[in-house]
């Protein structure tokens, strides 16, 4: 038998009792489960198994901490000067839109 | 509105000037190119004024007008010329025989403000999601850009809520993966 390094074997052990202990979910169904918890839509059960499970694990802390870092850091990209609305459209722009409108 | 419908022009010139600046914003974030957004918004505009007598009060003008233009861009992005989408299957979060996430450590997570005030660090950010292809880019733009819901997505893009947000979901995972060395300030 292949002998398991003491990463694994903690790693074993996580699945183990995500799998088995009562109220526990592995990390594969927390993942299926982010979108939903995000948008407010998951029932309220499964929320406080996700939130239970977020506690136990470092793994899914840090991914859904830095997932939700991902969203913040594009949202204010597409904020910063140049990217914002732009105030001024070029008055040739109007001009073409309203002749394009009486043609 | 009355007016509108009845063809004046003077408030058809109110209306391009007022609600232009936003359209063309939206344009320009969509296509990620101010030439290509500005006929984008005069596009829409032409359509705008052909439908404006069915446009009915249930929605505001300006949330119609941007459906409009928000349309007339995804079809420019269509008739590009094709190119072979990238899988971002590699991009995905990783778990191990066990169904134990793969996670790597995050000692540092740089803060939304310590990387837009280096305008390099913004540049590649934006780098990195024009980096995703269309079909999830689109999406991550329309949502969590110009946070229109997944219902108004769903009917712009002709596809279930629940494909969306699936989409959604991995669109932001994959770009999560880009935007590590830039969210540990390793670059
Ligand atoms: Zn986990």
């Amino acid at each position: 038998m292949a002998r398991r390094s003491t990463k694994s074997i903690r790693n074993w052990a996580r699945g183990v009792a995500y799998r088995y202990v009562p109220m526990m979910i592995t990390c594969q169904e927390f993942e299926d489960f982010v979108i939903a918890y995000l948008e407010g839509e998951l029932p309220r059960r499964q929320t406080v198994v996700f939130e239970l499970h977020l506690k136990v694990c470092r793994e899914c802390r840090d991914y859904l901490t830095s997932y939700k870092r991902t969203i913040e850091v594009s949202k204010r990209a597409f904020q910063e000067p140049g990217q914002q609305i732009p105030d001024e459209v070029p008055e040739d722009l109007v001009r073409a839109i309203l002749a394009a409108r009486q043609a | 509105m009355a007016a509108l419908q009845a063809g004046d022009d003077n408030a058809a010139e109110t209306l391009v000037r007022t609600h232009a600046p936003r359209m063309l914003g939206v344009a320009t974030r969509v296509l990620g190119d101010r030439a290509l957004a500005e006929d984008c918004v005069q596009e829409a505009f032409v359509n705008a004024f052909r439908k404006i007598g069915d446009f009915e009060q249930r929605s505001s003008l300006s949330s119609w007008l941007r459906r409009i233009v928000v349309n007339q861009a995804l079809m420019k992005l269509r008739s590009r010329k094709a190119k072979a989408e990238t899988s971002i299957d590699a991009l995905m979060p990783i778990f191990d025989g066990d169904a134990c996430r793969i996670e790597p450590a995050w000692p540092h997570l740089a803060t939304p403000d310590e990387i837009c005030e280096h305008a390099d660090r913004r540049a590649l950010v934006l780098a990195k999601i024009a980096e995703l292809p269309d079909s999830y880019r689109i999406i991550l733009k329309l949502r969590d850009i110009e946070e229109m819901s997944s219902r108004e997505v769903s009917e712009l893009l002709n596809l279930s809520e629940g494909n969306i947000r699936v989409r959604l979901h991995r669109a932001r995972a994959a770009l999560k993966v880009l935007l590590e060395p830039i969210l540990k300030g390793e670059e």
